[in-house]
């Protein structure tokens, strides 16, 4: 694919010459449609895994949304769910566990162009990553922040996760969990989010108008998206999800931009479950819209070659003399 | 002419002394760069706890005719804002020295005398108080202290104006009275009478120029060389968490990030700040995280995500006193080998261990280019003594000569538009570094991954997929050993013992050179500062004509020797090793070598 000269593997070197490095808006020749997304390799999931029914949300919000791949840079953990980056064709990085929103957030601000996304498990986003998801909440870059949450790890092979019920049994928790499950959308809340959605995976068309609405928003927003493990959870199966949700949606009553209904709502766990967008709080720019350095345009698309200019070196040396 | 009869290796240390809270700091950087506007050569280091207020803080300041290395002990004048400060700096004091303080402290200063020192009463708080404000004491000592060296006033009032003119005329007014008050005192009463002065017997005042006028001298720390070296390297990008001694270099570019275009990010920890760093590499951006060994700990993990995903980023290690908590304000070479090492597998990285400022300054834009030529992390390995130490330069100390902004095999989108067939991020190559698209060009939208993956960047268990990833990323080390720079040898070639240092102990280690030829021991120093890839063979070469080798680190375990040992076989004959937090001096350098070699002299 690439001879010596261009691919300059022989480690030719280049002074820095002012070339765009950066995106390109030029969308690909073609029609974007959910093809568009196909990747060649095939998810190694359960069959019946939530995690498809994601995958194709992503893929259709996307599309709907018209964002090209190449626009796009969904950003992962690990773990099964994390794994999906690898199964459509976008721009991915398959992270650390529990550290896709700080490495997310370091791309959004070197590049704002960039639609980016975070996909990630129960226990990726809630339990190691906690303290990100905490201060990605409160801080707000926009990202779309999509969790698979199936209350269990998986890919551990069935362990408790930060959102197992109460009394769950599991290989960690042989005499059932003792502790208290966080809830996603109240700690969101608390945490200072400014979209906060919940979702399901056996609802495909809800769950892509929640990823759609939350990829509009300006600003960080968390869908938490009710993910059947078939393998290793058999008590939050579909049938248990299906029983229990109900969307927020149909209620005339509920106003999804008062912090009091949502939380309220959002603090519901149980005999019902309410999906659909749980807050969503206008008017409030995202973070990069205050950060000073981004007031010149993306920092990838900085011509480097100004740092070169012997006034700037002179100017900065002489504050210390 | 003024001091015609100071010679050329005239030195002279101050040290100013007082609890923290006191504006020790700050009174040593006011005099430290008064002394460079008048021509004076400076080299100062601050001690200090960690804490906000009490405990015993100190300033200590080397004022030289010539360029210093380090700062220089006995002290010869102190500057005590305690009475507390007398009894510890006693010891350090040479026969002779000088000791301001204020009059009202309750000190035996006849007991001063009979030990062979100058006891200087001052009227401190009575001529601030007269003069401007309380506040301004320490503007007074400053000045007092000015008045019995021989040094003029006339740039101490100069940086007044500069430091507080932002605050006011007042507040500048104010400092200017004191100052003048405290100078004239300090004259009156000690004209040209102490045996250590900045000027011949008898002069004062503004007859004491000591270098060639015109000649600039800009004071500044090493985080502040190094940061002047990122922002030409092209940084574009910087995430830390606060953490001593490196906490300066966020809040540099904090606070020029609207002038500069930088991104400076205050993470919510350590971890958060690298995989910010990483993500804004991946991206395009050239970025880097400051942080000391508690910090590093903490991104070990992410460390390996840079060197497997091949995503260039830069890490700063500023080292301090360890293990743990340590000795959080305290210098230390303690995490050599823990750099070298940190993170699960093998992957490249590159370890730069500046020891001067000049070479602080040139790791900043050096760090970029080899993290974006050999597509791996940086780490740039210093520590509190050379990130805090304020050195005095002339202007063309740091410049542009040899600096380039070198993206190595970055595809820009023109070669990006000509590309036929699907991007690869990791096709194989000779050298193993594989052209790097960004993400956004719509002919190269890849994933990367943390897994084996192959050069399309997808998942990966299989054998010789796998075999032949590890040796692509790994050959990229052989690659970058090409920029690697041997160590470097300062005096004379021919020496019976050769201290091995790197990083910052070059300073002292140098400046030890005379002290051990005073001994009658020729000596030289051999300096590493590229660690990593080890440049085994410009080591061996430059290893050949050592007779006996010393080695002088500031750890427990003389982690360079061992290093030197496991790359090159060869073995030092001795070492001379400080972990005390406290830098080496030139004095205690010689002292211990003279030792370990057993010198009949």
């Amino acid at each position: 694919m690439f001879d010596g000269a261009n691919g300059q593997a022989s480690g030719g070197t280049r002074r820095v010459d002012g070339q765009a490095h950066g995106p390109s808006s030029r969308a690909p020749n073609g029609v974007l449609d959910l093809k568009t997304y196909s990747s060649p390799y095939k998810p190694t999931w359960c069959p019946g895994c939530g995690d498809f029914g994601i995958l194709s949300a992503i893929k259709a919000a996307l599309v709907e949304l018209e964002i090209w791949p190449h626009e796009v840079l969904i950003v992962s953990g690990i773990g099964c769910g994390s794994k999906l980056p690898q199964y459509l064709y976008a721009n991915g990085f398959m992270t650390i566990h529990g550290r896709p929103l700080a490495v997310a957030t370091g791309a959004k601000l070197a590049n704002p162009q960039l639609h980016v996304m975070v996909v990630n498990g129960d226990g990726d986003s809630y339990g190691i990553g906690g303290n990100h998801f905490l201060h990605t909440c409160r801080r707000n870059p926009d990202i779309t922040h999509i969790v698979e949450n199936n209350q269990i790890y998986a890919l551990t092979k069935g362990q408790y996760s930060p959102t197992s019920d109460v009394g769950f049994r599991t290989t960690t928790s042989p005499e059932g969990v003792f502790e208290m499950p966080v809830n996603p959308v109240a700690v969101a809340l608390a945490a200072g989010a400014g979209f906060v959605a919940r979702s399901f995976a056996g609802e495909p068309k809800h769950l892509k108008q929640m990823i759609m609405a939350a990829m509009q928003h300006p600003g960080y927003a968390l869908v938490d998206v009710l993910q059947p493990c078939v393998a290793f959870n058999k008590v939050n199966t579909y049938n248990w999800y299906a029983e229990r949700i109900y969307d927020v949606a149909n209620d005339d009553s509920y106003d999804p931009t008062s912090l009091r209904d949502a939380w309220e709502r959002g603090t519901e766990w149980g005999e019902r479950i309410p999906i659909g967008i749980l807050y969503r709080r206008e008017g409030v720019p995202p973070y990069e819209n205050y950060v000073p350095a981004l007031k010149d345009g993306p920092p990838v698309e900085r011509d480097l070659s100004a740092r070169l200019d012997p006034e700037l070196l002179e100017r900065l040396k002489r504050a210390y003399v | 002419m003024a001091n015609g009869g100071l010679k050329d290796d005239f030195s002279l240390s101050i040290t100013v002394g007082g609890d923290a809270g006191q504006g020790v700091e700050s009174s040593g950087a006011l005099f430290t760069q008064a002394l460079a506007r008048g021509g004076w050569h400076v080299f100062g280091v601050p001690d200090y706890r960690s804490r906000i207020r009490g405990g015993h803080n100190f300033f200590q300041i080397r004022a030289a005719r010539r360029p210093s290395l380090s700062h220089s002990d006995p002290v010869h004048l102190l500057l005590a804002y305690t009475r507390e400060t007398i009894d510890v700096h006693k010891p350090n004091l040479a026969q002779g020295a000088a000791i301001i303080y204020d009059d009202g402290f309750r000190v035996d200063a006849a007991a001063l005398e009979a030990e062979g020192f100058v006891p200087i009463p001052a009227p401190l708080t009575k001529i601030a108080e007269e003069h401007g404000s309380k506040l301004m004491i320490n503007t007074g000592a400053v000045a007092a202290a000015c008045g019995v060296l021989g040094f003029p006033l006339e740039p101490l009032v100069r940086l007044l104006h500069d430091t507080y003119g932002h605050k006011g005329k007042k507040i500048v007014e104010g400092n200017a009275s004191v100052a003048r008050a405290a100078y004239a005192w300090a004259v009156e009463r000690y004209p040209g009478r102490l045996a250590y002065r900045l000027a011949e017997p008898g002069e004062v005042g503004e007859k004491t120029q000591p270098s060639q006028p015109g000649r600039e001298l800009m004071v500044l720390t090493g985080n502040e060389a190094f940061c002047l070296g990122a922002v030409v390297g092209g940084c574009t990008f910087v995430s830390a968490y606060p953490m001593t001694p490196a906490t300066p270099i966020l809040e540099w570019f904090a606070a020029r990030e609207r002038e500069l275009s930088v991104v400076a990010k205050h993470a919510e920890d350590e971890i958060a700040a690298v995989c910010m760093a990483i993500g804004a590499g991946f991206v395009g951006a050239r970025a880097m995280v400051p942080t000391s060994g508690g910090g590093f700990s903490l991104m070990a993990e992410a460390l390996g995500m840079a060197g497997m995903c091949e995503v260039p980023v830069v890490i700063v290690n500023v080292q301090r006193g360890g293990p743990s908590t340590g000795l959080p304000t305290r210098t230390e070479q303690g995490d050599l080998l823990f750099v070298l090492h940190a993170s699960q597998g093998e992957f490249p990285r590159i370890v730069l261990a500046p020891g001067t400022h000049e070479q602080y300054f040139e790791a900043g834009w050096r760090a970029f280019n080899l993290a974006e030529k050999y597509q791996c992390p940086v780490i740039v390995l210093s520590d509190q003594f050379l990130a805090a130490a304020r050195k005095s330069l002339p202007l063309d100390a740091l410049t542009l000569d040899g600096v380039s902004i070198d993206r190595g095999a970055l595809l820009s989108a023109t070669e990006l538009d000509r590309l036929d067939g699907p991007y690869r991020r990791y096709a194989m190559t000779e050298t193993g570094v594989s052209p790097r698209a960004l993400p956004g060009h719509p002919k190269a939208v890849f994933t990367v991954t943390t897994d084996e993956h192959g050069e399309d960047g997808h998942i990966t268990e299989e054998i010789d997929l796998r075999v032949a990833m590890m040796d692509k990323r790994m050959r990229k080390l052989e690659a970058a050993l090409a920029d690697m720079r041997g160590p470097d040898l300062y005096g004379p070639e021919d020496a019976d013992v050769t201290l091995i240092c790197w990083g910052s102990t070059v300073g002292p280690a140098r400046e030890a050179l005379p002290l051990l030829a005073g001994q009658g021991v020729t000596a030289n120093v051999l300096h590493f500062t590229d660690i990593w890839p080890f440049p085994v063979h410009k080591a061996e070469m430059a290893l050949q004509g050592v007779r006996r080798a010393i080695a002088v680190e500031q750890n427990h375990t003389a982690q360079f020797a061992r290093l030197l040992r496991m790359m090159t076989g060869f073995q030092v004959n001795g070492s001379v090793r400080k972990y005390d937090g406290r830098p080496f001096s030139p004095q205690q350098i010689a002292a211990r070598a003279l030792v370990e070699v057993g010198a009949r002299v």
